[in-house]
């Protein structure tokens, strides 16, 4: 579930506030938003890729919250990495024309033989 | 709370997903204004949205025949071949759309457009951004709680708006239901909103169900988390414990992961994954690398602990059921698509994976669009002006005196009966009644007493659209005493052809089981 907010990185821009399809944040006139109902978190990650400065952090645990803080997050160089990993960038969508997916696909049409060993597929 | 917000259009759509998105722009092509409502955000909400989706689509005449082919295989008995052909042309059809209106599907190795594979964010992102082009009045966070009806008829919405702490009210001609399937609380990928709303809503008015038995598909995750997207699993080995491995029979990997967890913890590795396929799948399944990277695990070499988690109907098939090929649930004005809308014509009695789900949503969402263009239009304009009542009952309007009613201990005791693999993956009918006294004695405190307004009636009625789902479900799965697809019972372990038919489910507090004749179109090709 959600677990951090940076306050240092946050610039209270509020798009997570719109985006998170629970509800979990809510804005604060002349403030930060806040992390107002974790219990709803669905665990999606979208709202990391929406926020444009990387200031979110959702760990993947939907049930409890771990603890992890903001410092550790930090050095674990895991702010923004799912954007960064789908080619999001500034919270805007990129990447999607670059996902190799139908490699996978084609792979998985091969697995399909019973006993077959899967090899990497041709670039 | 101040003013109730107040907006009047043709078509009323309600839900945020793939199927609502293709029915807003449906209607608006066909002429129609359209208002879509959306408890979340159009473009983050449902299923779609967090995750990577392939899709049924067909180029050529040979190629359809052999994926309805394939399905029909899995469907045991109660697909339908011509809604298969349907399905398969429209969605063909409509990513040839997505393509042209500038949707970047990637190009594969041998330069051709690979429409094969929805990534999810960009998916409904770009969506989100089609509808508003086209005019489509956009209200997120403004979850629907009941219907409006005139008459016999459907006559629009109304809500409450939880950022705006208002209440909202929508006049319609038709409306158009598209919130999604039910995930029984289940704590997986874009589930949270998955609640059961729109059967509710339509069973209130009158509206059938079918396939409900169907309910229990499961996903493989890591352990604790909510990452429940299958497919590199394909390259996975299982373990138990003691590092022994998992034999899996084909088509037999969740009933054999499933016994297994029920006798301890079990494990994952993707071993099978060599070459260049663990950069494809890292790369092209980035979701699915959050849980490992979070846990510096390294899949390919490590063994991790997995689970599994219920996927409801999601990923099952059960659902309001259509009166026609336009997705019309029986009554007037009244439409459904996506997952609010039973998949048994396309998946029977097995699920409809990512592929098949996600070209029914495009398929249906068009169909109901249209459906709902068109009755709209022969309304006229007037529609907006009929005399309406609101039909919403549990949660909103007790059947005695008010009493308080904690939702969170409600979703806690769904979760309870419903998510367990020794309660639903494998049912048998003392486990089923033993649920059952549970879940209606926490229904009938709710029809009863449960009295909510506001921020706490939008949580009364997702908690009542959880109930009378689980409780269809469980009654459901009572009738059909036989093992067909996911609906295993271990106290009648094989199937029965007598029930080789589809279950009607109609009514809410003591609901009819009638079964389908048998299809006739099964077997014709």
């Amino acid at each position: 579930m959600i677990e951090i907010l940076s306050e240092s990185r946050c610039t209270a821009c509020n798009v997570c506030v719109k985006a998170c399809p629970a509800n979990v944040f809510d804005a604060v006139p002349g403030g930060l938003p806040v992390i107002a109902r974790q219990d709803d978190c669905q665990t999606c990650f979208l709202c990391e890729i929406y926020c444009p400065v990387d200031a979110l952090y959702v760990a993947t645990d939907p049930e409890h919250a771990t603890g992890m803080t903001e410092a550790e997050v930090e050095r674990a160089g895991l702010f923004g990495s799912y954007a960064r990993a789908l080619g999001w960038k500034k919270g805007r969508e990129g990447g999607t024309d670059r996902d190799p997916t139908y490699r996978i696909r084609l792979a998985s049409l091969n697995n399909l033989v019973p006993g077959q060993q899967v090899q990497g597929v041709a670039p | 709370m101040t003013d109730t917000i107040r907006l009047q259009s043709d078509v009323l759509i309600l839900g945020g997903g793939p199927a609502a998105c293709w029915a807003a722009l449906a209607a608006r092509e066909a002429g129609r204004s359209v208002v879509m409502v959306d408890k979340g955000y159009v473009g983050t909400s449902g299923a779609t949205a967090p995750s990577n989706t392939g899709t049924w689509f067909a180029s050529t005449p040979e190629r359809r025949a052999r994926l309805i082919e394939e399905r029909l295989k899995q469907a045991e008995g109660l697909g339908d071949v011509r809604q298969m052909h349907r399905v398969i042309d429209a969605a063909t059809q409509h990513l040839h759309v997505l393509a042209e209106r500038g949707y970047p599907f990637p190009i594969d190795d041998e330069g051709k457009l690979y429409i094969a594979n929805l990534r999810g964010p960009d998916y409904m992102r770009f969506m989100r951004t089609q509808v508003l082009r086209a005019g489509v009045v956009v209200r997120d966070h403004h979850p629907a709680l009941e219907l409006l009806v005139a008459k016999d008829a459907v006559a629009g919405a109304a809500g409450y708006a939880r950022q705006l702490n208002q209440n909202w009210e929508v006049r319609a001609a038709a409306v158009v239901i598209a919130t999604g399937g039910c995930a029984f609380g289940s704590r997986i990928l874009g589930a949270t909103g998955l609640t059961g709303d729109g059967y509710l809503m339509a069973a209130e008015l009158g509206a059938t169900l079918s396939g409900m038995e169907f309910s229990n598909q499961y996903g493989i995750v890591p352990l604790h988390s909510s990452v429940n997207k299958g497919l590199p699993y394909g390259w996975a080995s299982f373990y138990r414990a003691d590092g022994s491995p998992i034999e899996i029979p084909p088509g037999q990997r969740f009933p054999v992961l499933a016994r297994e967890s029920l006798e301890g913890p079990i494990f994952a590795r993707l071993d099978r994954a060599t070459g260049l396929l663990p950069d494809a799948l890292r790369r092209g399944q980035p979701n699915c690398f959050l849980p490992f990277d979070r846990a510096r695990v390294d899949p390919f070499t490590d063994v991790f602990p997995i689970s599994l988690r219920c996927e409801g109907t999601v990923r099952g098939t059960g659902g309001l059921k259509r009166a026609d090929d336009d997705c019309w649930v029986g009554i007037p004005g009244l439409y459904a698509a996506g997952d609010a809308l039973e998949r048994q014509d396309i998946a029977g009695a097995s699920t409809g994976g990512g592929g098949p789900t996600a070209s029914w949503a495009i398929a249906t969402g068009v169909w109901a669009g249209k459906g709902a263009a068109a009755f709209a239009k022969s309304l006229g304009s007037g529609a907006v002006e009929r005399k309406v009542r609101p039909a919403g009952q549990a949660g909103l309007r007790p059947a005695l005196s008010v009493r308080e009613v904690d939702p969170a201990a409600s979703v806690a005791l769904v979760r309870e009966e419903l998510l367990p693999i020794d309660r639903n993956f494998f049912r048998s009918a003392s486990k089923l009644a033993q649920s059952l006294v549970r879940l209606d004695s926490v229904w009938n405190e709710l029809r009863d007493h449960a009295h909510g307004t506001g921020a706490l009636g939008f949580r009364l009625r997702e908690v009542a659209g959880l109930l009378v789902s689980s409780r269809w479900a469980y009654r459901a799965a009572e009738v059909r005493i036989e093992t067909r697809g996911m609906h295993r019972r271990l106290d009648a372990p094989a199937g029965n052809p007598a029930l080789a038919r589809r279950i009607t489910i109609s009514g809410i507090d003591n609901p009819r089981f009638d079964l389908d004749p048998a299809p006739s179109e099964v077997l014709a090709s």
